[in-house]
């Protein structure tokens, strides 16, 4: 009997949840520390804020699992990534080429919105190829060209915005030339459909599909990952590139394949943020910041595409509490605050270690006693 | 009872998921002496080392030092009390120097500055003392396993310790760093350290050891003492059965031509210069090759070469009648080819995979597994457990066993299930009984010599004179990458092979 609990508690699936739960019990109380600190008199209610805002109402509800979609598609390619021995800190570039396409088809060339996403997914593809064909062929680490991608997709996208005029919101009876067409002015046929979940959500304008599609894709991810042969050869290779070559497994092509299709999650996160119809994007000088929170959601998840599903979720529901906090703190704050509990959320791999350490502390202790 | 013990290990139980490696096992190590330690596969050598080495906690159990209860937590803590280990995996950093390797924790600082100096003079000290020849600013990647090993043993004396824990050191040595190490170990007995000897060559432990203990499936049998026992005795003792050592055959009866290699040249490592330099020889169904030399004559290379795993520089060959020269791994497999790897870590599993997908690395593409890329689960672990059963794989969690968790020996056989049931035309076995108990070597004989009478071919690759001897059909010399003679296992004798290895003899134009 005793040693069916303990089998239960230190089996690796359990022993994952767990330590992540615990990661995000330590974050949460040290970004209530930190509040206490900053502002103490409205430590309290502000932490109350964060942890209750998003189910305080459905229009919150709704921006939870809004802000969540793109989250989850970036956590997904960043875990998927790193599943096949790749780390993919090129999530930035290839969701801002995500959007460029999604918007390019949607405002410039008006296509449906299905056309859209896969135009969004293509998009990130494409960006996901070149640190996969440099590593490949010339072993050259991912993260250095997945860096410079980065600046790169932001630049060129930028550029091809600001030199197609029927982009801009200008064209389509905007008033600032510096970010793109609202897409119910220009394309209403390229928004996410709601299907009825507006109703659901009494209204919601965050609302949309999108969530579902994320979902459908992690899923996707998890079946390509443990039920195929592609998965099986992805992952051989991650582990020991050696071996798999020995096994006849082309390790190039894995390589740049694994990129690729971390670079279409990302960019199908991208399309999917911005057909929402609720934000333009703003031509600025800085990367995106989704891409890279695309690896705590990935962390917090130990990579693995169903824990995605609940780490986007819970990221987007702290983020979507800290907005509401607003007015009593300021933004750095927030952002402060956010930061600290989604680090140490991050942190579950360690926690892991130190709950396995215990048990068998644990273990030890009582057999120690049964046997005197 | 005034027997002087440096180490007592007393009633060490320890389980892992599934399996209890270690159950209630005693051992008294006294001090001065070589102790030997016997067992199977999977009996739970390493993993009682690795509880004396602080890496594992027993659940129950004391070890007293001294005739004192003492507590290993770690290896911090087994090195101040004086323990020290080479273990069966070495564990170097790869991109380090030598020297660096030898010092790394217990670096001596002046200021926050490392005095590497001071820390030289040291190692050459000791290297020269006890014969111990290393290349202190030689990366380790770079340096070959025999060298890896004496970096091991320098690492211990270098923190001073007086109890040698070698895991396994032998299964990676050649016949003369063997001999090498035998001496050094007496040398270190002579001054009075105490030293633990995992192997699984019985000829060894009645060489150096002065006591044994044997366990089996965890349990420990007993200990004898070497002057009083016999190598049957042993095994006898360890596999529970009598073993035969010499291979059962009849003679060979060579087919058709199933490999045909011709002036093939393979570069080295580090693409310097040909480690291969044309080597022309041809396997025939239903014989056993072997090509014999000494470590670091091309063999290596000429496999790589031949799998796939490195691109020849000229040459040809061909398997079947099929010019696979430039052929892709896959197709070579395709085509009938197996391989058992030298390096069984680096090339030959997934360690992070389980047991069952590590037995269809060479097959998890084939109908039989899959169907239309998705993976037949089921059908993986019916033939999974098969192959467990008929290789006596043995493990925790069976089918579904990390393989990294597995013992060095059962991963051995885990490859050897794979790439002799996958039915091939040619076999080239590298190696293929490091690191096995003495039955389990039986029984890879015996299969090999079964897949050869099945009119198989097979190429063999083996430093063991032992195994040379007793299982080839045919013997080629490779000396500085070339053959230098062809000979009859039945009509030649080690000491003449040894010549011929050692490149002291030569065949006019040898044409195999
Ligand atoms: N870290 C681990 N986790 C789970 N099981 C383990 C672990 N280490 C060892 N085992 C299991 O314990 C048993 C004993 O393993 P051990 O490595 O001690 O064998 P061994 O006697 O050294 O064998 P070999 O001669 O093959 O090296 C094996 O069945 C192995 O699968
Ligand atoms: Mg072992």
């Amino acid at each position: 009997m005793k040693d069916k609990k303990t089998s239960f508690w230190s089996s690796p699936a359990v022993a994952g949840v767990l330590a992540s739960l615990i990661s995000i019990v330590v974050g949460l109380l040290l970004g209530f520390l930190l509040l206490l600190i900053l502002n103490a008199g409205a430590a309290v209610s502000g932490m109350g804020t964060m942890l209750t805002a998003g189910v305080r109402n459905l229009d919150q509800l709704a921006k939870v699992l809004y802000q969540a979609a793109p989250l989850m598609l970036c956590g997904l390619s960043v875990g998927f990534a790193f599943k096949t021995g790749l780390f993919n800190i090129g999530a930035s570039g290839q969701y801002t080429m995500g959007m460029f396409f999604a918007l390019l088809c949607g405002i410039h060339f008006q296509m449906p919105w299905y056309v859209c996403l896969l135009a969004s997914m293509l998009g990130g593809a494409i960006w996901g190829v070149f640190p996969g064909l440099f590593k490949a062929l010339f072993n050259v680490n991912e993260v250095i060209t997945a860096i410079m991608f980065n600046w790169i997709g932001v630049y060129f996208v930028n550029l091809m915005c600001a030199n197609t005029p029927d982009m801009l919101a200008g064209s389509w009876g905007g008033s600032s030339n510096d970010r793109t067409a609202a897409l119910s002015a220009a394309n209403p046929g390229a928004l996410l459909p709601k299907a009825g979940l507006d109703k659901l959500f009494a209204g919601s304008t965050w609302i949309n599909i999108g969530i579902f599609i994320s979902i459908l894709f992690a899923v996707l991810v998890w079946v390509i990952l443990q039920k195929t042969t592609f998965g099986y050869e992805l992952k051989a290779c991650g582990f020991n590139r050696d071996a798999s070559q020995y096994a006849g497994i082309n390790a190039k092509r894995s390589i740049v394949l694994s990129m690729v299709i971390a670079g279409a999650l990302s960019g199908l996160g991208g399309g999917i943020s911005y057909l929402a119809g609720t934000v333009q994007y703003v031509m600025l000088k800085n990367i995106l910041a989704m891409g890279f929170n695309g690896i705590p959601v990935a962390l917090l998840a130990n990579s693995n595409p169903i824990g995605t599903i609940f780490s986007a979720l819970f990221i987007s529901y702290i983020q979507t509490g800290g907005s509401a906090m607003q007015p009593t703190f300021s933004a750095e704050t927030i952002n402060i605050v956010i930061s600290v509990i989604i680090y140490l959320s991050a942190f579950s791999l360690l926690m892991r270690g130190v709950i396995s350490r215990l048990l068998a502390h644990r273990n030890e202790k009582t057999k120690g006693g049964a046997a005197k | 009872m005034a027997e002087d013990f440096v180490i007592e290990m007393l009633h060490i139980t320890k389980e892992f998921p599934g399996i209890k490696a270690n159950d209630d096992v005693t051992l008294q190590l006294r001090r001065g002496e070589v102790h030997a330690l016997l067992g199977e596969n999977g009996a739970g050598k390493s993993t009682l080392m690795s509880v004396l080495f602080g890496l594992y906690q027993a659940e129950q159990g004391v070890i007293k030092k001294d005739g004192k209860e003492v507590e290993i937590r770690d290896p911090n803590d087994a090195n101040r009390l004086g323990i020290g280990m080479v273990h069966q995996h070495f564990k170097l950093v790869e991109c380090f120097t030598v020297l660096d390797n030898i010092i790394l924790g217990v670096e001596d600082t002046r200021h926050g500055i490392l005095q590497r100096a001071e820390a030289r003079k040291k190692v050459m000290e000791l290297s020269e003392r006890y014969g111990l020849r290393v290349d202190p600013d030689a990366l380790v990647s770079d340096i070959s396993v025999g060298m890896q090993q004496r970096v091991e043993i320098l690492k211990m004396l270098y923190r001073d310790n007086e109890i040698l824990i070698f895991d396994e050191p032998t299964a990676v040595l050649t016949p003369q760093e063997i001999d090498e190490l035998m001496g050094i170990m007496r040398g270190f007995k002579a001054e009075g350290k105490s030293i633990l000897f995992i192997t699984h060559k019985l000829g060894e432990i009645m060489a150096v050891a002065d006591r044994c203990t044997v366990l089996r499936k965890g349990k420990g049998i007993g200990t004898v003492d070497i002057a009083a026992t016999t190598k049957e005795e042993l095994s006898r003792m360890m596999v529970g059965r009598d073993v035969q050592f010499a291979v059962d055959k009849k003679p060979s009866e060579p087919g058709e031509v199933v490999l045909k290699v011709e002036g093939l040249r393979v570069p080295s490592k580090r693409h310097k210069n040909d480690a291969v330099k044309g080597v022309s020889f041809e396997v025939r169904a239903g014989e056993i090759v072997c090509m014999a030399g000494i470590e670091g004559n091309g063999q290596s290379e000429l496999v790589f070469g031949l799998t796939g795993l490195e691109k020849p520089t000229a040459g040809k060959v061909t398997l079947k009648g099929q010019d696979i020269t430039q052929a892709p791994i896959r197709e070579r497999s395709k085509a009938g080819m197996s391989h058992i790897p030298e390096d069984r870590h680096k090339h030959g599993l997934v360690l992070d995979y389980t047991l069952a997908d590590n037995l269809v690395l060479q097959r998890y593409w084939q109908p039989e597994f899959q169907r239309g890329g998705i993976i037949k689960a089921g059908a993986v672990r019916t033939y999974a457990e098969r192959l467990i059963g008929q290789y006596d794989v043995r493990s925790g969690q069976g089918a579904d066993t990390i393989a990294r968790s597995m013992s060095g020996g059962n991963q051995q056989k885990a490859i050897i299930a794979r790439e002799i049931d996958k039915d091939p035309e040619l076999l080239i076995a590298v190696q293929p009984t490091r690191g096995l108990d003495v039955g389990a070597i039986e029984y890879i004989h015996s299969r090999i010599v079964a897949e050869r009478d099945a009119g198989k071919a097979v190429l063999l690759i083996s430093l063991e004179l032992d195994e040379v001897m007793n299982l080839s059909d045919r013997i080629l010399v490779m000396y500085e990458g070339e053959i230098v003679g062809e000979l009859d296992p039945k009509a030649t004798t080690v000491q003449e092979l040894g010549l011929y290895m050692a490149g002291g003899k030569r065949q006019g134009e040898a044409q195999a």
